[in-house]
């Protein structure tokens, strides 16, 4: 039942798919959120190629519509174009507008060396190397050691300059891929050991090159991992490579679309944020309110209730890699907190839960309180739930939750969650490790908010303190996912990557910060980014984001202050900002006028520019230690 | 199955793979007659073919087809 080419996690398509893509592709107006339902289903191949042709014909009003766009070049040593077709029906579902530019076959070399190939002058923001085993001489066994081992550094030096061709030429971080075993070996197991042999140079190539890629910028792919899922066998399809040069089996095809667009969506940001977990019969078996917490199964050596216990485990894996734990359970709250207190196989406890709803309100409107309550978007949500009438209800009301089919044995649960890579990531630092934390100890700052009327006191009793400083090596990650995944508070919504910000980092005609705020709960890490353009008479501010879950705790004015300050000593008279709306941004609006800019133009998108005059700007007093 | 059965099952699938709302089905239908019949969705034709019937066809089969009755014959062979 969890045959990774059926994508078990999405609903089977359904039996008028057709009909209603044409009703969307034929209608005057684009029904976006029509054509994002459409693309949540199991589409296989051929359905991912109709609607891809829909999302492509239909690119400017999705855009219009507040999608994502996203430019991808593809370079390839086999056919690409079926995957070309497939993407952008699979990349919507993960949230972005993509659109592909297809480098001519077998021509890799060509496109990302050469500054005038046409795949370099579409200035991709990202750019897909899909190399194969024959293209990397990799595909036939060559029995000498050292042969071999110079056999796969070759290898490995031909896609170092294909990297250093995107990245100098395109300048665009380039997607590598792992290279995917034969099913045939030349001698059995024993291949794995004899230098040489075909799956020992994969094996070696793939290794050196997840070392290579690490901390690079660039990114990984992992296809030999995706094909191990579903087994050499079912993923190889001889007959269609010797055909048409087709790298996988066709049922390969929406797997290896969707895992690509997922990764594309990490890297863009939009991956999820937030676990939103079930209790009865998901996190344990039985009905505690019914069952009593001595009837729940849970561990004890029965298989239900190891299975429950699994689902616990994995849901702790996740939170120490940064992913935020919820509950929404149809309970008392008395009830639904009793296991967590008094089960003594219970793996989950209360502190690791961020927010705990347990109620009889529906679970859509529980879903938004929590999501409100830890300052994120509905569509960081990821929703674990065993019974399909409350996945029916939370599709129904908010389809941008990610609900999982996890059918009904519990055993499944943890390998389908897995499966569908929500919490897809490009890189795992400090911040990723305390994040689950720091979310808790903002559920509980929101508990002494409620505690203290005056906001004067609540912020003298945070003990704040902030630190800012220019941007440098250690920060660049961070930086560029903030700049990534940053949409309501951010001023101008200008997008870098990794490559971007090293290079601002260096430009000294800029002025950047990177800012943490840390209180008495905990680290909040670094929450705000900016970049000043420095000019002798003005410093032009190009981006101003912050993260929402400090709102309210004065760090913009902090910032200014600090700024404003380094302006000054420059000898520039005025400090300039611009405010470009979009569909997710309007509560900055104001931004400029709260901190005493003038209004000086008005754009007739709605965008406008402000002024600050240095001469008369006197700095606030706040209520956080500057460092 | 007889051969009227075959050709409603390959005149859907026709359908389904080359995105036709209305399709008669005559042997003598081959790339040449259908704009959205190419190289890649030869390839999803022949896939859906084969795993809607349940066998596979040789290199040389497919290579052997150049009309839709080509097919049809195949599978007929194949399923006798």
């Amino acid at each position: 039942m969890s045959d990774p080419f059926a994508l078990p996690w999405l609903l089977p398509p359904p039996a008028d798919f057709r009909a209603r893509l044409k009703a969307i592709r034929t209608a005057d107006g684009v029904d976006a959120a029509g054509l994002r339902a459409l693309v949540q289903f199991a589409l296989d191949a051929t359905q991912l190629e109709q609607a891809g042709r829909v999302v492509s014909a239909r690119a400017a009003d999705l855009a219009d519509a507040g999608l994502r766009p996203l430019k991808l070049g593809i370079v390839a040593s086999h056919t690409a174009k079926t995957i070309a077709y497939a993407l952008p029906a699979a990349a919507l579902r993960h949230g972005l507008l993509l659109s592909v530019d297809l480098a001519d076959y077998g021509q890799a070399a060509q496109a990302l060396l050469d500054p005038r190939s046409s795949l370099v002058q579409a200035a991709p923001d990202v750019i897909l190397l899909a190399l194969d085993a024959q293209a990397l001489g990799l595909a036939r066994p060559c029995l000498d050691a050292s042969e071999a081992e110079a056999t796969v550094t070759r290898a490995l030096d031909y896609v170092a300059a294909l990297r250093a061709g995107g990245r100098d030429h395109a300048g665009a971080p380039v997607i590598v891929q792992t290279l995917v075993p034969p099913v045939e070996s030349l001698f059995g197991s024993f291949d794995g050991q004899l230098a040489g042999t075909v799956r020992w140079l994969v094996a070696e190539f793939n290794a050196r090159l997840l070392r290579d890629v690490t901390g690079s910028g660039d990114l990984v792919l992992d296809v030999a991992f995706l094909a191990s899922t579903v087994g050499l066998a079912q993923w190889h399809d001889a007959r269609l490579w010797h055909d048409a040069k087709l790298p996988f089996a066709v049922e390969a095809l929406p797997l290896y679309a969707d895992k690509l667009g997922g990764l594309l969506a990490a890297f863009r940001g939009l991956s999820r944020k937030c676990l939103v977990l079930d209790l009865d019969n998901t996190l344990w078996g039985g009905i505690i309110g019914d069952d009593g917490v001595d009837g729940i199964l849970l561990g004890q050596g029965s298989g239900t209730g190891e299975a429950h216990l699994a689902v616990q485990a994995f849901a702790l894996d996740l939170r120490a890699r940064g992913i935020v734990l919820a509950v929404c359970s149809k309970n008392e709250d008395a009830a639904a907190r009793l296991p967590f207190t008094g089960h003594s196989e219970m793996l989950l406890r209360e502190e690791h839960i961020a927010v705990f709803l347990a109620n009889w309100t529906d679970k859509a409107t529980n879903l938004r309180t929590i999501a409100a309550t830890l300052n994120i978007g509905t569509d960081a949500l990821v929703f674990l739930d065993d019974n399909p009438a409350e996945r029916a209800q939370v599709r129904q009301e908010l389809p941008e939750v990610a609900v999982p089919e996890v059918g009904a044995n519990p055993a499944d649960f943890v390998r389908i969650l897995g499966q569908a890579g929500y919490f897809e990531a490009i890189s795992f630092g400090d911040e990723d490790r305390g994040r689950a934390a720091m979310y808790s100890a903002n559920a509980e700052r929101a508990a002494a908010l409620t505690n203290i009327s005056n906001l004067a006191d609540y912020h003298a009793s945070l003990e704040m303190v902030c630190t800012i400083a220019p941007f440098d090596d250690a920060g660049r990650a961070r930086i560029a996912q903030l700049a990534n995944k940053s949409n309501q508070f951010n001023l101008t919504t200008r997008r870098y990557t990794e490559a971007d910000i090293a290079a601002i980092a260096a430009d000294p005609a800029r002025f950047t910060m990177q800012v943490r705020l840390a209180d008495r709960f905990g680290d909040n890490g670094m929450i705000s980014v900016l970049i000043f353009a420095r000019g002798a008479e003005e410093w032009r501010c190009e981006t101003w984001l912050m993260s929402c879950r400090v709102l309210g705790r004065r760090v913009e004015e902090a910032v200014l202050a600090h700024v404003a300050t380094a302006a000054r000593a420059a000898g520039a008279a005025r400090l300039v900002g611009e405010y470009i709306p979009t569909a997710k941004n309007a509560m900055v609006r104001d931004h400029f006028a709260k901190l005493g800019f003038v209004k000086t133009a008005e754009c007739a998108d709605g965008g406008t520019e402000w002024a600050l005059d240095l001469a008369t700007y006197v700095a606030p007093a706040l209520p956080m230690k500057l460092e | 199955m007889n051969r009227e059965e075959i050709t409603g099952i390959v005149t859907e699938i026709m359908c389904d793979v080359f995105d036709l709302d209305d399709l008669e089905y005559s042997d003598d239908l081959s790339a040449e007659v259908i704009d959205e019949w190419d190289s890649l969705s030869h390839i999803r034709f022949i896939v859906a073919v084969e795993k809607r019937f349940g066998f596979r066809f040789s290199s040389a089969e497919i290579e052997g087809f150049s009309k839709v009755g080509d097919l049809v014959d195949s599978i007929a062979a194949h399923i006798a």
